[in-house]
């Protein structure tokens, strides 16, 4: 048997959504994303309200007052601890951001133009570490630098120092070191992308046009690679000022971070409200941080 | 004149450069199964012996067991229904032209760029105003929203480099849109599709912040670890339950990295 | 059969389909011929479903169509990579449109061996899209629909990557399928040469909008505007100036003079100024002066440009800044027009060579 012409064609009633669908495309995108766009809201919007409220809340004795007010701010204002973590939070995180955007510059410029067809690889081999678990990366850490760890008895067997030094563990150093070795990925990729993105023609021309190596690297590549380098700011700073577990591991006390004090807050010290508002304090300093980032991007492009 | 050396001639200072970069990214991670295996107590050089008693040692440890076994369960469960999410979604943002994309799309993206921390007590905030008991489900909720960004990000790639007029083809032939999908969008990615489930599965599994804050009287085995981080006397059973953990990660990441590309060479091999 | 009734489609600001209205005839072979970007292709997804229109109607034997999609319209279509599904053999490729028609496995078997013994494949069932040559791609997709018995085939540039002969040959299968089907066939192409040779009917594309519609002779003898005129063909362009004397209507036409216009379309009024458009195979090139009684001009060979079987010499004359392209013949042996460079020539042509059009 054979189709007879048109009895593929189904005259099927449809229905006035499918009708409406078909029309309007974005309605179509919005329906399928709407699950993650669901989940996406609920989990972050809500939750960030939530948040926002509970920092005007305040604790009296073991119970919470949910009257509005100031208190926790203003306490976070009169109390120098707070001023001091924040400041180090920063410090901390500005130095670790910069160290790792400058080390991780020439690695991803090797990779773009240096990678020839390993770089795929050259870009697994790079990441690999980033996605395996981050607790287990500042473990590691803590074998290496700790006080009978890796480096110091190395160096105590050659002979360089005579007894361990206690420095290398519970330091902002280690704090700043292992934060840069931790989130090394997330500088890498952004900066990674730009010059990848750099059309070899440019190059060629000015090649052409008489510039040498390093100016061409001046003049054009550098230039063109730097909205990575601020992506790869952003994307650095972000995490890492919001950190506790590597200076809870490594830091000690004089490395305690704004995390450690917000995770102290809603743990074994038990005020949430204060927690709440540390949080948002470090939410408008991220946001803030972003605002200059996205600035001085904009200003690049132009 | 000076022989002209063309723009890819090997860098030499570069590349050792690369090198050392490499080998110190790895380096602090190769000695947690180089220790594992050392007979000394303490974390030191030199050292003392080859032994496989700190992996014996794991063997029949209760809370440990509980540990591992809710990790994967929670992670089983991320790794399917963020995939289950992120695959509508990453197909919308591939295909479709839509009012106010760009906005929705750097939403869904913020938890990239939110501290794990915040996410973590603004969830524990959130829902224990709403009564909601802790429990691995809300630590599974809490995931789906880390893992959500990456698995957009590893599934939409592949989208747009797949070849649209093969689903138009399919609609063309006469199928319905779920069944295009499972005709021809599943069966043709299914390579990019793999990979974010593995990923997500590691992420999840090697999650630490929304467990702490989330998971209630249960612990998964980040939370065992740093739990036990407090025993110095467990220290080398540590390195070699990290040991395992790291090789596992290693391979399921590596696997999901290579299936990814793979599935990008393959289907551009069939646009020709 | 299809009736396109006023359809736009805007991209936000962008106006790619702009207010069409097309009747197409059933068993009709009809080509949307235009430049990349005059709209063709996104009025042809338009009909298969893939894009919704912003305005207007679409409809097949009276049914609208526009707010359908794809798979509930009457309709298949040849993608321009062909979309051969991949992870498929060539009869699942075949299959697939099959399947939700609920048939026994053994009629599908023979009718997919019917698709394949047409396009001329048979044997070809097991093997993989990654198997095949371009062509054989190309007969794949046209069995894949029409296997399902359209009511339209649609065709998206489906020869555009196949190499000249390959595409010489399948432009003559394609028309003998048409015909032999009797199955309307939408055709899109930036080719003209490949829509005169196909269609029975052309609307030339541009800007989004249709410009003409027309048989293939009717758009190469009288093409509406510069456009279409350039668009098919080779043409030369002289701007004229119109006067109205009593009955006669005549034309001063730079660089050919005076004309005398009997009865051609275009602009008719006094002192309208206007386009002539003479295809260089209608023009006339002698050495010696003619006689009088035919309109001619004197000119000079500037340049030759042989292909084969005719050539084509541009010839300049007083009053005209470009050169007059002319095309001749040119026979075996006897090549008169070798070395003609810098040769005094003389240019005439009857009065059916004039084309009086709309100057912009």
């Amino acid at each position: 048997m054979t189709l007879s012409a048109g009895q593929s064609l189904r005259v099927v009633p449809s229905s006035a959504l499918v009708r409406f669908l078909h029309r309007h495309e974005g309605w179509r995108g919005y329906l399928l994303m709407a699950p993650a766009l669901l989940l996406m809201a609920a989990a972050i919007i809500f939750p960030i309200g939530m948040t926002l409220v509970m920092s005007t809340w305040s604790l009296s004795g073991y119970d919470t007052v949910t009257t509005p007010g100031l208190s926790n701010y203003t306490a976070m204002a009169d109390h120098p601890m707070f001023r001091v973590l924040i400041l180090r939070s920063l410090t901390i995180s500005l130095t670790c951001t910069a160290f790792t955007v400058l080390l991780c510059y020439p690695m991803a410029y090797y990779v773009a133009f240096h990678g020839g067809r390993y770089k795929a690889l050259w870009m697994i081999v790079m990441t690999l570490p980033f996605w395996t678990s981050y607790l287990l990366r500042v473990f590691a850490w803590k074998v290496v630098l700790g006080y009978e760890g890796v480096l110091n008895t190395a160096l105590l067997g050659l002979g360089i120092v005579q007894e361990p030094v206690s420095a290398f563990l519970y330091s902002q150093t280690a704090v700043t070191i292992v934060l840069a070795h931790s989130w090394a990925a997330f500088a890498l990729l952004p900066m990674y992308v730009s010059l990848e993105k750099i059309d070899r023609s440019y190059l060629e021309a000015a090649a052409d046009l008489g510039d040498s190596p390093a100016r061409r690297f001046w003049r054009i590549t550098f230039p063109l690679s730097l909205p990575g380098v601020v992506a790869a700011f952003i994307m650095m700073f972000v995490p890492t000022v919001g950190e506790y577990i590597t200076p809870a591991m490594v830091g000690g006390p004089d490395g305690m971070m704004i995390g450690n004090l917000i995770q102290a807050m809603f743990g074994p010290m038990n005020n949430w409200p204060a927690g709440a508002a540390l949080a948002v304090v470090m939410m408008l300093t991220i946001g803030l941080a972003g605002l200059v980032f996205v600035v001085l991007d904009r200003l690049l492009r132009r | 004149m000076a022989r002209y050396t063309g723009f890819h001639a090997p860098n030499h200072t570069l590349a050792i450069y690369a090198a050392v970069f490499a080998f110190v990214l790895y380096l602090p991670i190769l000695f947690i199964p180089i220790f594992s295996f050392n007979s000394g107590v303490y974390v030191k050089f030199p050292l003392e012996g080859f032994t496989l008693q700190w992996y014996v040692n794991l063997l029949g440890r209760e809370p440990l067991k509980a540990a591992f076994w809710n990790s994967v369960k929670i992670a089983a469960a991320v790794s399917v229904l963020s995939t289950v999410i992120a695959v509508p979604a990453a197909l919308a943002i591939a295909r479709y032209r839509m009012p106010g994309k760009a906005p929705a799309v750097s939403f869904m993206m913020l938890p990239l760029v939110l501290p794990g921390l915040i996410m973590g007590v603004a969830l524990l905030g959130l829902l224990n105003r709403m009564g909601v008991t802790l429990s691995l489900v809300t630590v599974t909720i809490g995931h789906m929203v880390i893992c959500l960004p990456y698995a957009i990000s590893v599934l939409l790639p592949r989208f747009i480099g797949f070849n649209r007029s093969l689903e138009e083809a399919s609609a063309d032939l006469g199928e319905p849109p779920l069944r295009t999908f499972w005709r021809v969008t599943l069966p043709c990615n299914y390579p990019g599709i793999l990979a974010c489930v593995l990923m997500t599965f590691t992420i999840s599994f090697d999650e630490y912040f929304m467990a702490f804050f989330l998971s209630g009287p249960k612990s998964t085995l980040p939370m065992y670890i740093w739990g036990q981080l407090r025993f110095p006397q467990d220290f080398p059973s540590l390195l070699a339950l990290s040991t395992l953990i790291l090789l596992f990660s290693f391979v399921l990441i590596f696997t999901s990295l290579r299936l990814s590309k793979v599935g990008q060479t393959a289907q551009t091999g069939a646009l020709k | 059969m299809i009736s396109v009734r006023k359809v736009s489609k805007s991209f936000g600001r962008v106006q790619a389909v702009q207010d069409v209205s097309l009747e197409i005839r059933a068993g009709e072979f009809f080509s949307l011929l235009g430049a990349s970007g005059s709209g063709k292709t996104t009025l042809l997804r338009m009909i298969a479903g893939f894009e919704a229109v912003t305005a207007g109607q679409i409809l097949i034997e009276g049914q609208e169509m526009q707010d359908l999609p794809p798979h509930l319209r009457p309709i298949n279509m040849v993608f321009q990579n062909y979309a051969i599904f991949p992870h498929l053999n060539v009869h699942d490729n075949i299959a697939y449109g099959l399947q939700r028609l609920r048939l026994p496995k053994v009629d599908q078997a023979r009718m997919v061996d019917e698709m394949l013994e047409m396009i001329a494949l048979s044997g070809y069932g097991m093997r993989k899209a990654s198997q095949l040559s371009g062509g054989q791609m190309q007969r794949v997709a046209l069995a894949r629909a029409l296997i399902l018995k359209p009511k339209v085939l649609l065709l998206d540039e489906p020869l555009g990557a196949l190499d000249k002969q390959l595409r010489e040959q399948m432009q003559l299968e394609l028309r003998g399928l048409q015909k032999q089907l009797g199955i309307t066939f939408i055709l899109v192409t930036h080719d003209q040469e490949e829509a005169l040779t196909l269609s029975d009917r052309v609307a030339v594309m541009a800007n989004g909008w249709v410009i003409q519609v027309d048989t293939p002779a009717g758009l190469y003898d009288h093409p509406k505007n510069r456009q279409v005129a350039g668009f098919v063909g080779t043409m030369n362009f002289f701007d004229a100036v119109v006067s109205v004397h009593g009955q006669d209507r005549v034309a001063d036409v730079a660089g050919l003079g005076r004309q005398m216009l009997n009865g051609q379309a275009g602009p008719h009024g006094n002192c309208a100024k206007v386009l002539v458009a003479i295809r260089p195979e209608s023009l006339v090139l002698s050495s010696t002066e003619p006689g009088p009684g035919k309109p001619s001009v004197p000119g000079k060979v500037e340049a030759r440009q042989y292909l084969g079987g005719r050539q084509i010499l541009h010839v300049a004359v007083e009053g005209r800044a470009t050169p007059v392209a002319v095309s001749t013949f040119a026979h075996r042996g006897e090549d008169s027009w070798a070395g003609s460079e810098g040769r005094p020539v003389w240019l005439t042509w009857g009065p059916e060579a004039i084309n009086v059009i709309d100057p912009d």
